[in-house]
Order: C-alpha cells, then sequence, then structure tokens
C-alpha cells in the first residue's frame, strides 16, 4: 500500500492585493523527507510556509499536512506541526526550560507529558546541560536558534517547518545546526528554507526553488544539475598558453570554451573549461591526451561539479526570463489543458 | 477559549517580571498616598461634608490616566513588534483566548493596586491613632460602593487600553491612544452635557445620553451606595464590545 505523503499542495494561490505572492504553487513531500525550500526574496517561500502552517488562508488551490487540510482544519493542524518563524522571536526575559514549558502547554501536549518533552526538546538541541536556565535575552544568536527549533520540536510532531534556521549563524553554528537537522532525519517530516545554499545541499534529500510565485525546480541536486546545468565543466591547471590549451582539447575532436581563469603564481594558470558534449567518462582519456603536450604543461585536472548556488542562479535565471503566465508545474498537478 | 488558563497564567507572570507593572504600582501608590495624605489634612483643618474614602475614591481619574496605560501599552503591541505574538499563532490558540488573557492580567492586577489603597487607612490609624475613627476611615458603605465603581469602570478602561494596544506596534503609542480614549470616556460625558445647554432640541435626545455617560455621576451614587444598573450595563456591555473589536482587530492583522 502506497504511504501517502506527508504534505500535498496543489495549485495553491495567494494575492496580497493585487500582487500575486504564490502562483499555483504544486508539490509532494514524503513522509521523513528533509526538503530545502530555496527561492530569492520575495519569491514566497514564506507566505507557503505560513499557508502549510494554517497561519494565513490561501485564495486557491488546496494544501494536506500531516493528512489534514490546511483550511478545513487549522486548529488541529498546528497541533500536528512545528513551526520556527522567520527571525525566530523569543521572549526576552523568560528562561529557556520556562518558555518550552509554556510552549508545550500551548501546543496542548498532555500535563503529564509536558516535562519529558521539553527535555526531549532539550536535549536533542544539546540545551539540557549548556542554557536550561538561561534567560533567553542573554543568549547568543546560534542558541537563540536552537531555542526556536527545540520549540518546534516539542511534542515530536509529524512535520516540521523552519523558516531560515540557520540565518545570521557563523559557520560552526550552522554546522551545529545542521547536525541538529541530521538527528532528526527520517523520523520527521521537514522543510527548511534557507539563503545558504551549501546547507541546503548538504541537509536536504530534496530541493524545491520557488521564484516569482512560482514552483520553477524540483528534485535531488542530481536531478537538478542534469536539468539546469547538464554540460560538463573541468578545472585545470597549467603552465603555459590556455590557447595551446583548447587548440589540443579541439585535435582530441572536444569542443570546449574557457569560462573563467584565474592567474596563479610562475606563470601557472587555473582555467575552467566548459565541454559541450564531453561526459566525466571522458576524463582519463583527456587526461592522457593533455599529459603528452609539449606547448603547456599539465598541473592538475579535475571534474566540477556545480554546486547549489549555480543551479540556484540558473534555475531562477531561466524562470525570470520566462514570461510569467508559464508556469513550470509538476506534471501530476498541471491543470488540465482546454 | 482555546489555551486561557496557560496564557492568563503567563500574562500574570509577565506582570509580575515586568519593570512598567512595578513602575506603575510605585506611581500609583506614591500620587494616591499623597493624595490621601491631603485629604487627610484638610479634614483636620476644617469640617468636611463628606467622608474621606469618598473624597479619595474622586480622584480615581487621576493614576487611571498613567496607571491603564503603563499596564496595558505593552499586551498587544510589545509582542506584535518583537514577533511574538506571531509565535502565538502557531500553536491552536484562539484570538479571543489571546485578547481575554491579556484583559483578565491586567484587570485583575488594576484591581489589587485599588484594594491594596485600603492600607491607607490602616496606615492612619495603626500610626495617627488621633486623626480620625475607624468608622470615618473605613466606611463600609462607601468604601464598598467605590471599589465596586472602580472594579466596574476598570473593566472598561482596561478594555480600552488593550485595543489601543491591539492598534499599533509601538508602545508609545499604544499609550498615547489609551490617554485620548480615557479622557474621552471619564471627560466626555460632562461635555456632552454641557451641550445639551445650547439648544432646547438638542436637549430632548441628548440629555439621557449624556447622563448615561456621565462616569463621576456613578461613582457619586455608587459611593452613596445607590446600585444602578444602568452603570453596570454600560460598562460591562461597552467593555465587552470593546474587547470584542480587539479581537477583530488581532484578527484581521494576523
Amino acid at each position: 500500500m502506497e504511504i501517502p505523503p506527508s504534505i500535498r499542495v496543489e495549485n495553491l494561490s495567494r494575492n496580497y492585493g493585487t500582487v500575486a505572492a504564490i502562483r499555483n504553487v504544486s508539490f509532494e513531500v514524503k513522509r521523513g523527507e528533509i526538503v530545502g525550500f530555496l527561492g530569492p526574496n520575495g519569491a514566497g517561500k514564506s507566505t507557503t510556509m505560513r499557508i502549510l502552517s494554517g497561519l494565513l488562508p490561501a485564495h486557491s488551490g488546496s494544501a494536506r499536512v500531516a493528512g489534514l487540510s490546511v483550511s478545513e482544519h487549522p486548529h488541529e493542524l498546528k497541533k500536528r506541526i512545528g513551526y520556527m518563524l522567520e527571525n525566530n522571536p523569543l521572549p526576552n526575559d523568560m528562561r529557556v526550560a520556562e518558555y518550552l514549558r509554556f510552549r508545550a502547554e500551548l501546543k496542548q501536549v498532555p500535563a503529564r507529558k509536558v516535562r519529558q518533552a521539553v527535555q526531549d526538546a532539550l536535549e536533542i538541541c544539546d540545551l539540557a546541560r549548556t542554557a536550561r536556565r538561561k534567560i533567553i535575552g542573554t543568549l547568543s544568536k546560534g542558541f537563540r536558534q536552537r531555542v526556536g527549533i527545540a520549540d518546534a520540536l516539542l511534542g515530536k510532531p509529524e512535520v516540521i517547518l523552519m523558516d531560515e534556521p540557520t540565518i545570521g549563524l557563523d559557520p560552526h553554528q550552522i554546522q551545529g545546526i545542521r547536525k541538529l537537522i541530521d538527528s532528526i532525519r527520517g523520523r520527521m517530516t521537514v522543510i527548511l528554507s534557507s539563503h545558504i545554499l551549501p546547507e541546503i545541499e548538504r541537509c536536504c534529500d530534496r530541493v524545491i526553488i520557488i521564484n516569482r510565485g512560482r514552483v520553477v525546480a524540483s528534485g535531488t541536486s542530481a536531478d537538478l544539475r542534469n536539468e539546469f546545468l547538464p554540460e560538463s565543466r573541468m578545472d585545470i591547471t597549467m603552465q603555459g598558453d590556455p590557447k595551446d590549451l583548447l587548440a589540443a582539447i579541439k585535435r582530441a575532436g572536444l569542443s570546449a570554451e574557457i569560462t573563467a581563469s584565474e592567474e596563479l603564481e610562475g606563470g601557472i594558470g587555473k582555467h575552467c573549461l566548459q565541454f559541450e558534449e564531453a561526459t566525466l567518462a571522458q576524463s582519463p582519456e583527456l587526461l592522457k591526451i593533455l599529459s603528452n603536450e609539449n606547448s603547456f604543461s599539465l598541473v592538475s585536472l579535475a571534474p566540477r561539479q556545480p554546486d547549489m548556488e549555480e543551479i540556484f542562479l540558473a534555475a531562477t535565471k531561466r524562470s525570470w526570463e520566462e514570461p510569467v503566465e508559464k508556469s513550470r508545474l509538476p506534471a501530476k498537478a498541471q491543470p488540465p489543458s482546454a | 477559549m482555546r489555551n486561557f488558563t496557560t496564557l492568563f497564567q503567563h500574562e500574570l507572570r509577565m506582570l509580575l517580571i515586568s519593570p512598567a507593572t512595578y513602575l506603575a504600582a510605585f506611581f500609583f501608590y506614591v500620587v494616591m498616598g499623597l493624595l490621601y495624605w491631603s485629604i487627610l489634612r484638610d479634614m483636620i483643618a476644617t469640617a468636611q461634608d463628606e467622608l474621606p474614602a469618598v473624597y479619595f475614591f474622586k480622584l480615581f481619574w487621576l493614576p487611571t490616566f498613567f496607571v491603564v496605560p503603563l499596564l496595558t501599552m505593552r499586551s498587544v503591541a510589545g509582542q506584535r513588534s518583537d514577533g511574538t505574538l506571531d509565535a502565538l499563532f502557531t500553536t491552536a490558540t484562539s484570538y479571543s483566548s489571546i485578547i481575554l488573557s491579556k484583559f483578565a492580567g491586567a484587570y485583575l492586577f488594576y484591581l489589587l493596586l485599588w484594594v491594596g489603597t485600603l492600607c491607607f487607612p490602616a496606615i492612619t490609624l495603626l500610626f495617627f491613632p488621633h486623626v480620625a475613627p475607624l468608622e470615618a476611615l473605613l466606611e463600609r458603605a462607601a468604601v464598598t460602593g467605590s471599589l465596586l465603581f472602580i472594579a466596574l469602570s476598570g473593566f472598561l478602561f482596561i478594555a480600552i487600553g488593550i485595543f489601543s494596544s491591539c492598534l499599533t506596534r509601538s508602545q508609545l503609542v499604544a499609550g498615547m491612544l489609551t490617554f485620548t480614549a480615557l479622557f474621552a470616556a471619564i471627560v466626555g460625558g460632562s461635555q456632552i452635557e454641557g451641550l445639551t445647554q445650547y439648544s432646547a432640541d438638542m436637549n430632548s435626545w441628548l440629555q439621557p445620553l449624556a447622563g448615561y455617560l456621565q462616569v463621576f455621576q456613578h461613582l457619586d451614587d455608587f459611593s452613596r451606595g445607590i446600585i444602578d444598573t444602568r452603570p453596570f450595563f454600560y460598562y460591562i456591555s461597552t467593555g465587552s464590545l470593546v474587547l470584542g473589536l480587539a479581537t477583530l482587530v488581532i484578527e484581521a492583522k494576523s
């Protein structure tokens, strides 16, 4: 029997006045999946998350979260999800454990389980020994984010929505939050939005890219690489004239262009080559040909995988170039043509 | 009324740790203590028609103008400005619970402040027993009636404060709005009555309305032991209406 998805969104739209914040947004998230929600500022990420959490009504379309319709059962839904708001608002004058106890009571965790629920959340977020009794206003940004995540985890909800959980954190703190998200992998369904793209790539099983209120891409990093940046690229470090390099590649029967160059010391240059046809499998052959060339000296050759940032830029750029009406919906959610 | 009890307990806790609460209590007791001392001094110097308790409670408007804004301005405006109000909406909490818990917390504290003024006659009796007898300082009917008026009018005044706090993100603006609205509610009635003197036509329909809104007249009646149901209806219904509007405002702004 097929397990129903944790989140199913179909043709969701919402306007603010005359401005469409999201248009026909459709996607699904499987149970236990961690999905990254990417998009430039104003793309509609927070609006989508607020609709999914029952905070904001949609103007059209439907959304089911944890098996419940968002529009029909907003209060029941709020008991089954944990939502960490953008900017993570916390009361500065409460102690961490006191605040989490208050939140657990608001989330209607049964009275006999409140203590344990708070303890579990504190332990998962590594706050139990370090910050349990501290006043929230005195905590560092990293610890405040942990408190926000602990709040979202209270009562072990089926679905967790986190809006920019890593914003404003230093690399150590980001790593900490990543480990924390890793620790709940498979146990809960998580949607997190972030601008820190490498983190999304490392944390998430799948990525949904949203731009101008539309879903412009959805899939694993490998799927998105193949869709938006199918060309093979290699980083080559060599001593000599780059023109000789391009000539040697041409003689090998391949076509390439240099997309970026960087001068290193001692006449050595680093170049990024973009091949039209070559695949990663041809790298050993290419290495053999280039290392036998006399006109230049090869120092290193390495295939270059496009990172999430490049994919994100390519996906959003393509959506900017498309007319607004041409929405790229997933095949399943595409409205029937007239 | 989902989560009302949890929110109410939280409100009381927050009032207890908020500096604004202690500031309000400090100014309230200093101002009211000085006024009480002044009333007693006048009473010793010259014979007075009314009891000190009646004179004292007639000055209710003075602390109301600063205590009510101080108690209520943070309630919704402060939470909206720091985003914690949004965090409340992520739980299955009803809008009415939020408003009523904030109202109940502030109202309870307001009542406690006034009940605390009963210490003034007690202190007088303890340290200056020659000033006046117990029956004069704590005349049961006058004190009970006046406190009943304070409780009734406070229902409306605190509701006005909560409503003003819902209208803005700025605590300062909320405080100013509360002050202005309280001024209109307390002084407005007597001003409307003044209008009736100018026109006989207006007098016929404005007079009953103006009589209904006479806050000072209500206090006079209550302190003399005249318990009229009209002020009950006025304060409770208007206060409830204002709280209902406050609920609609936060719902619309969420």
